[in-house]
């Protein structure tokens, strides 16, 4: 498939985007933060005060470094800027250690390796192809998928409220993403391998990478009919992938669900878009079979699926749902009071911005969704008030306190599972045409 | 997309950034300041270490201003709750006025009375008599925190909205920018969010007012002017306008005609508005005294504290509060507010429309600000709201003065230990209001009304006065950043302790002065002929 380029000088919507959502992170300071605010602080005392090899051997703190090592360089060098806030958070034996200069260095460190999250998008956003005839700002697709990822609702909440560091993370998965959707399949690799090693959870995409390298990559030309043809295959190039992408391998039981969808890979045409759908349903599988899943892996799936969502209609239906399911199921991760205005709020205007920009942009006969699923998705207000307030208030909150979370979980779940179904159906269904937008 | 989405989607976000502002915290500013000023001095020993300029908000050195607001409004929920309304302004052994005195008009009793009656049902606690003394919890700053914005919700942010959408023109696009720029104005959100106090409340009434006016409903925007100065008697900044404007009208329809009736149904209604509120109070004329003597304090001085008005910015020069008698000082500020205030509302009186309405506003209350008696800085979003009106006609000049008054409160700010919100929203309204209404790229001496200067400055045709003017803005956003820093990361030399204050008082005060003359001038020469075809009545 051909990209267009979107057109040089229409994108001065670009910054003013990331320089809100910047603003807005640095508002949420001194909000709540979780546990993973003392993960972090951990390291980066580990990193800075002992010597590489005991790295991964201390253990005077129950959250040891379980991240891979490339992480852990990255903590390293963020530890050097640190000592200029607080030095006494560098400290291993400062357990639970919060100063106003730590959570300071941590918010502000967040809010500055988004910068990787934003370049990434900026990339995405160049692989979409713009509709023939020029129409304002608001209704093009690239607009849509930098708001739709820049002020992502979720990311938002679980970087600058919970704490972490995802949107640095993504931003080398958009990254990866947008050089193969540019057909650069070395690039992408070397990414992917460069995220593999700061995060390992990633590995549930590689069974798709490997697949997709390995069948459009190291295969250079296909028969007619799209089958492959063997003696096209070139060993060099597979040289260079295993040079880059030493440790692609499936571990758990994503994996094993995706089979069918990798064989259609293998299979069907070569495009990259059909890597990204693949990539999809390996991450959605592994967050619904995976072993010791956080809810925070939904984002795993709803990012990359932002890109597929502002140019295909079907994807678009698909995106609505699991990101509204998504989304709200992360909401029993900041359960504090004076944080509920703010995960409301983000929530509603995400939801809004994505549902009108997405029914905008892709203005046709019918409608994006069943009349079933817009039934689920406004039952999700019901459940929000249960959950999050009438069952609190009630008398049941001593007896069954975990009544919230399980309703919630339950709910969502159909949602999440009802999303990996139509992926699986619209990827093994006969290719159509791409619609003009 | 469809206006009313983009128009949620502002009033969303507008929510969030001011809930972002109240979570904030007192200590940030402590640890701020150190970063910035240890990352920055490293080496250079004339930056004094900060813990020495920071001695005016160590515990020791009583209750931090923040609290005191704050403490106010929890005092006055108590009292309103557990006495009965008579002894409400009064000095009794229940109520001590010297702790926290109720010093507003019955309205903001009425609602303090509201809010206690939520705060016993949720923690009675909170409003326990003499007891609840000082009392602070996360989940009572929750609860006060959150009173706030559901006054915000239900009176300021719809009159925004409504405002926005029907009383200014252009593109939906330019009015939803408008409305977004409108609420994320600083100055209001860093006040009642971070310092907190309730103008939203009052500042919402008088634009609910506004509204009707411009609607054309104007019993209904007199009963809401009313309202709004039973909540807050500050709000008599605005008074003469409305009522200028009013009687112009009412003039213009003839009065012995439509006019006197128009007259009689305003008059009318704000007596009983007025009558209404005070009910309670009249029983007893010594009452009703009362709580003007508590409303209307003449005992202290020209100016407390530092405020970018003229008096204090004389003082720098000529010691004006020493010089003159304190009766003396008072007439003074008459005469000279009075003059200020003239010339903008003759002009109304004259030319009763909607345009002379709002510039007669902002010259009016910035003339007050200016010239009058005991002046907060503070009062300062008295005149910003008329100012915000203007946001669609005059971008540049609006948001140039948005800016300069929101940086004229930044000493407060700063020992709130609002830095890092006051930096944030300052940065995102000043971008994105350039962004979205592109003051800068539509400057010409048209759009800007420099008609008159072009006309004093006759011997110098050559002079490009959009290009002066332009580069003004840019200087004036260069020395706001820099002062801001210099104030932040400097210590005054110990012979000069008040320099940062006052270097950033003067400057402001230079801003509105400049501002104020303009917005005379504006109100003096004819609209442009496009404008008035479309302008209300």
């Amino acid at each position: 498939t051909v990209t267009v380029m979107a057109a040089a000088g229409s994108c001065s919507w670009f910054p003013p985007l990331a320089l809100g959502v910047s603003l807005l992170k640095c508002l949420f300071i001194n909000a709540y933060h979780s546990t993973d605010f003392e993960v972090h602080r951990n390291w980066l005392a580990i990193t800075h005060s002992l010597p590489v090899s005991r790295w991964y051997h201390e253990n005077s703190s129950v959250w040891t470094l379980d991240y891979p090592p490339l992480f852990a360089w990255f903590q390293w060098s963020l530890s050097h800027v640190a000592q200029h806030f607080d030095s006494n958070m560098l400290r291993v034996e400062n357990l639970d250690y919060v100063s106003p200069g730590a959570v300071l260095f941590q918010r502000l460190s967040v809010v500055f390796t988004d910068g990787v999250f934003i370049y990434g998008a900026t990339e995405c956003c160049r692989c979409v192809q713009e509709p023939k005839e020029q129409r304002d700002v608001l209704s093009r697709p690239s607009f849509v998928l930098a708001v739709l990822l820049l002020w992502n609702f979720g990311l938002l909440v679980v970087d600058h409220l919970h704490f972490q560091y995802n949107g640095f993370l993504f931003g080398f998965l958009l990254l990866s993403l947008a050089k193969h959707l540019q057909h650069r399949h070395l690039q992408g690799a070397l990414l992917f391998s460069i995220l593999l090693n700061l995060k390992h959870i990633y590995l549930y995409m590689a069974p798709a990478y490997g697949v997709y390298l390995l069948r459009s990559y190291c295969f250079t030309q296909d028969h007619r009919d799209g089958s492959v043809r063997w003696s096209s295959f070139s060993p060099l190039r597979l040289l260079a992938l295993g040079a880059i992408v030493t440790s692609v391998c499936a571990l758990s039981f994503g994996p094993f669900v995706a089979m069918p969808a990798l064989l259609s890979l293998w299979g069907g045409p070569r495009g990259p878009r059909a890597f990204l759908r693949v990539l999809l349903i390996c991450s959605l599988g592994s967050f619904l079979f995976g072993w010791h899943v956080h809810e925070k892996a939904v984002l795993l799936a709803i990012l990359p699926l932002s890109i597929l969502a502002v140019q295909n209609r079907e994807d678009a239906g698909t995106f609505l749902v699991l990101t509204t399911t998504g989304h709200y199921s992360l909401f029993p991760l900041l359960f504090t009071p004076a944080e509920f205005p703010i995960k409301v709020l983000l929530m509603l205007m995400f939801t809004i911005y994505s549902f009108t920009a997405l029914r905008k942009l892709h203005s046709g006969p019918g409608r994006l969704l069943r009349p079933l699923e817009y039934a689920y998705l406004l039952g999700l207000n019901a459940v929000a008030i249960t959950c999050e307030v009438a069952l609190p208030l009630s008398p049941w909150q001593q007896t069954l306190p975990f009544l919230p979370l399980l309703v919630t979980s339950v709910y969502c779940s159909v949602g999440v599972c009802h999303s990996f179904l139509r992926l699986y159906v619209s990827l093994l269904r006969p290719e159509e045409k791409p619609k003009q937008l | 997309m469809q206006t009313w989405s983009l128009v949620s989607i502002c009033v969303l976000l507008a929510l969030v950034v001011r809930w972002g502002v109240s979570l904030n915290s007192y200590s940030v500013l402590l640890f701020l300041v150190c970063a910035c000023v240890y990352v920055l001095s490293a080496g250079k020993h004339w930056i004094s270490f900060p813990f020495i300029r920071l001695s005016d908000v160590s515990p020791g050195a009583g209750k931090p201003p923040m609290f005191g607001d704050y403490e106010a409004q929890r005092h006055w929920q108590e009292v309103t709750y557990n006495l009965p309304l008579q002894e409400w302004y009064f000095n009794t052994t229940e109520n001590d006025l010297m702790y926290w005195g109720l010093d507003y008009p019955p309205l903001t009793a009425y609602h303090s009375l509201i809010c206690a009656y939520v705060a016993k049902s949720i923690n009675p606690e909170w409003v326990e008599l003499h007891k609840s003394r000082g009392y602070e919890s996360p989940k009572h700053k929750l609860f006060m925190r959150a009173t706030v914005l559901v006054a915000d919700l239900i009176l300021f942010i719809p009159a925004v909205v409504l405002y926005c959408l029907y009383l200014t023109d252009g593109s939906s696009r330019k009015k939803v920018s408008t409305l977004f720029c409108f609420l994320l104005y600083p100055g209001l959100i860093l006040i009642d969010y971070g310092h907190f106090q309730y103008n939203g409340v009052s500042l919402g009434l008088a634009l609910w007012g506004v509204l009707a006016l411009g609607l054309g409903w104007d019993a209904l925007g007199s009963l809401a002017f009313c309202l709004a100065l039973n909540y807050k008697q500050m709000e008599l900044y605005h008074a003469l306008p409305f009522f200028c404007y009013l009687l112009g009208k009412s003039v213009q329809l003839g009065l012995m005609g439509r006019g006197l009736f128009l007259l009689v149904r305003i008059a009318s209604t704000v007596l009983g508005t007025f009558a209404l509120c005070w009910l309670p109070f009249l029983s007893d004329p010594d009452h009703a005294m009362q709580v003007v003597r508590r409303i209307f304090p003449v005992a202290r001085g020209l100016f407390e504290d530092k405020v970018a008005n003229t008096w204090c910015s004389l003082n720098v020069l000529v010691k004006v509060r020493y010089i003159l008698s304190s009766d003396s000082q008072i007439y003074l500020s008459l005469a000279c507010t009075l003059l200020a205030v003239l010339p903008s509302c003759v002009r109304l009186l004259t030319k009763p429309t909607f345009w002379q309405f709002k510039l007669a506003l902002a010259n009016s209350s910035l003339a007050f600000f200016l010239f009058s008696y005991q002046v907060h800085e503070k009062s300062i979003l008295l005149v910003a709201l008329p100012v915000c009106l203007l946001l669609n006609d005059l971008p540049l000049v609006a948001i140039w003065f948005l800016h300069a008054s929101t940086f004229s409160m930044m000493p407060l700010f700063l020992r709130d230990g609002l830095l890092v919100p006051y930096v944030v929203t300052s940065l995102a309204f000043l971008y994105f209001s350039i962004y979205l209404l592109s003051p800068l790229e539509h400057c010409s001496e048209d759009t800007l009304r420099l008609g008159v200067y072009r006309k004093l400055l006759f011997f110098l045709p050559k002079l490009d006065l959009a290009w002066i003017v332009r580069w003004k803005f840019y200087i004036s956003v260069a020395a706001t950043a820099g002062l801001s820093f210099v104030t932040v990361a400097l210590v005054p030399p110990s012979h000069l302790p008040d320099l940062f204050p006052l270097l950033v008082t003067s400057t402001a005060f230079l801003q509105f002065l400049g501002t104020f003359i303009y917005l005379n001038i504006v109100q003096f020469s004819e609209p442009p002929s496009r404008k008035s075809n479309k302008k209300k009545k």
